[in-house]
């Protein structure tokens, strides 16, 4: 089953001729992704990859049937090229292009209102199902296919987290970087709805930073419902200075946005269990197993 | 990407904005020049720094006449303000605003910026604004107010002018809506990713006077906004932060004496959590992106290396999609081949092409210590650190 992706997830790749959209495209096909065909305005009626190329979304959706597609343009561009991709129809809709204008991520966001559209990222690593489907810039060789649902806000951190759970035997349902910015699509909160909904995702792991109000609004959902499945959160940035950009957009705090102590604060008394720190996050789903083991008994 | 005070309020001013008159002046005899030139019966002189946080630390001094006014200047300039926004080192103090003080009737605090939830503008504001305003909401998450703000329409009047009342925004709230959808259009027009006018302030004659404001445009949109890409040139910044920056490198400054070297913004604050937590103290954050080549990572290291603080140097490297493990293992390589100082690194290198990153640094003699988990890099590293301080 898995979250959003999955192995009838049938991909377009808008960008797909430039450098990245080349090699991400290939691994995607190495990977095993069903990848149907690229979009390049000017270059429709040609081939890249073997895959056929199109200048519009709307005309590869038509003679593709695709579902899903992967946003790998310059920034300029990104905005108008998910705002597309949105309007052709498409479910999932992952936007890897890292610097995406606020103001066009604002437009985006109020086409994305109203309609079913996943949509994942921008700036993000894109959205793994291990064995089924890679949409993304993320390496997949720690990737093992599982019960763990991943939803994160940053990239290398959580191939690291990814690999470590691999090592440990702990596979995963879907892994899903909701990325690094202050607008973006999915957030926490759809990821933890949607692993909810999903029969193989045994136990989910938030992975988050200083900076916005995900982890906030994760704890308050989590607080509503009975969620019936064990949460690990990771938070990160428990010592970084307040008011300063660390790496990600999303992490500078202009106004009130939460501390990490804040956040750790609240997903533990929604029943989140807490990960001391990278290394923790193994053991910190065995300790979340333990105790949902222990309060059906 | 902040703009000085001084250039906030220029571009405010352009949307009919009110603000205080005011002039730049780099020494305390233009300063006190300056005076002739202003409007006033008595003036304020502020530190134009990057960081908020200016009042507290003591950057805005009032003065009676244009000679106080030359004392605070000289005060003020080549002094370095220590903020808690600046970080440890401070920011050195160049160029004071001289304006004309206000007598201010009431302090408010307006803000617009996207609403995360819808992408839309909205409004965040205070009845209360001023100097502690910042410190008094950090303490209260109910000091600040938000409305969506669609654009000016007598229907979005109308329910700004309700929410304007509910936080005791009633005086003059005509005038007051003019200059907040005034500072809509500024924030629409060029990219801003926030407006704050605090204080928003209230003058016994019912004007509305944007006593300070901070404005900041989004880095992301410079390819279209090519005329503030000369205001941020003239505001200091750490020279090694805009070093790294031009070698696709992010770099922040901190205290400590541990160099941190990581590839990714969740890493980077990961790896520093868990070096104060072993009672470490990292000297920088580091976030390699992923567009950064093994010259750009040697760059990185440069800084590193050529900062007398640090005594060692931590690498936690997680190989991914472009940025594999041998890029950056590369660049520590280059770096080091050139460098004098050769600190102690300690690695946990994994993910992608990690055995082959090992193995270059070994090869090539890097004085490198691998670890298998971050845990224990961080705690070989913050003991090599102390033994080197007590060397």
């Amino acid at each position: 089953m898995a979250i959003f992706v999955n192995s009838e997830t049938r991909l377009i790749v808008q960008g797909m001729t430039g450098r990245s959209g080349t090699f991400y495209t290939d691994e995607a096909m190495r990977y095993g992704t069903t990848c149907v065909g690229g979009v390049r305005p000017g270059k429709g009626g040609g081939k890249h990859l073997g895959l056929p190329l199109f200048d519009t979304v709307q005309e590869a959706v038509d003679a593709t049937q695709a579902n899903a597609s992967l946003v790998i343009v310059p920034a300029p561009q990104a905005g108008a090229a998910m705002i597309e991709a949105i309007e052709a129809g498409l479910g999932v809709v992952v936007c890897v292009t890292e610097r995406v204008p606020q103001h066009d991520m604002s437009r985006v966001k109020q086409v994305l209102q109203g309609t079913d559209c996943v949509l994942i990222g921008p700036n993000s690593q894109g959205i793994l199902t291990p064995g089924q489907c890679k949409i993304g810039v993320m390496p997949t060789v720690n990737a093992l296919p599982g019960q763990i649902g991943i939803a994160s806000r940053s990239a290398s951190l959580t191939s690291e987290i990814l690999a470590q759970c691999s090592k440990a035997g702990l596979g995963q349902s879907t892994t899903v970087g909701i990325g690094g910015d202050t607008l973006h699509g999915v957030g926490f909160v759809d990821c933890l709805k949607a692993f909810r909904d999903d029969p193989e995702t045994e136990a989910v792991v938030l992975i988050g930073e200083i900076g916005g109000r995900g982890e906030e609004e994760a704890a308050a959902y989590l607080d509503t419902v009975d969620y019936g499945k064990p949460v690990v959160a990771l938070v990160v940035g428990r010592h970084a200075p307040r008011g300063r950009r660390m790496g990600h957009a999303g992490t500078l705090s202009v106004l009130g946005g939460g501390t990490a102590a804040d956040k750790i604060a609240r997903l533990r008394a929604a029943g989140v269990e807490i990960a001391a720190d990278a290394d923790d996050v193994v053991a910190a789903v065995s300790r979340a197993r333990a105790q949902a083991a222990g309060t059906a008994r | 990407m902040f703009l000085a005070e001084y250039q906030s309020k220029e571009v405010l001013a352009q949307y009919g904005i009110s603000v205080p008159d005011g002039r730049q002046a780099r020494s305390p005899d233009e300063a006190q020049r300056l005076c002739k030139e202003i409007d006033a019966h008595k003036f304020v002189v502020k530190a134009q720094i990057g960081a908020g946080g200016r009042g507290l630390a003591g950057g805005i001094r009032f003065a009676a006449t244009p000679s106080a006014v030359a004392q605070e200047a000289g005060r003020l300039l080549g002094d370095v303000l220590v903020t808690d926004q600046t970080g440890p080192a401070g920011e050195t103090v160049e160029l004071v605003l001289v304006e004309a003080a206000i007598d201010i009737v009431q302090s408010c605090f307006v803000a617009i910026a996207l609403d995360p939830a819808d992408g839309a503008p909205m409004l965040l504001a205070s009845g209360a604004g001023g100097v502690e305003f910042e410190q008094r909401a950090r303490m209260d998450e109910d000091t600040v107010h938000t409305c969506p703000l669609p654009e000016d329409s007598a229907e979005a009047r109308a329910a700004l002018a309700d929410f304007l009342s509910g936080i005791g925004l009633i005086e003059a709230q005509a005038a007051a809506m003019d200059a907040i959808y005034a500072a809509r259009k500024a924030f629409i027009g060029n990219d801003m990713t926030l407006v704050e006018i605090n204080p928003f302030a209230r003058t016994a004659a019912g004007d509305w006077i944007a006593v300070d404001a901070k404005v900041a445009i989004d880095p992301n949109a410079g390819f279209r906004r090519p005329e503030f890409a000369s205001m941020v040139a003239d505001r200091p910044a750490p020279a090694d932060e805009l070093a790294a920056q031009k070698h696709n490198i992010n770099l922040v400054r901190l205290d400590g004496n541990i160099g941190v070297v990581t590839n990714g913004a969740g890493l980077g604050l990961a790896t520093n959590d868990m070096i104060v937590d072993a009672g470490g103290r990292p000297a920088n954050f580091m976030d390699i992106r992923t567009t950064a080549s093994s010259m750009d990572v040697a760059r990185g290291i440069e800084i590193l290396l050529d900062d007398g603080r640090v005594s060692a140097i931590l690498l936690t490297i997680h190989g991914g999609g472009m940025t594999s493990a041998d890029t950056v293992a590369e660049g520590v390589n280059f770096a080091y081949a050139k460098a004098t100082r050769k600190l102690p690194v300690i690695a946990c290198i994994s993910g992608k092409h990690a055995e082959w990153g090992h193995r270059i640094l070994r090869d090539r003699n890097v004085p490198v210590e691998s670890c298998d988990t971050i845990t224990a890099a961080v705690t070989r590293v913050v003991d090599v650190a102390g033994q080197g301080r007590a060397r």
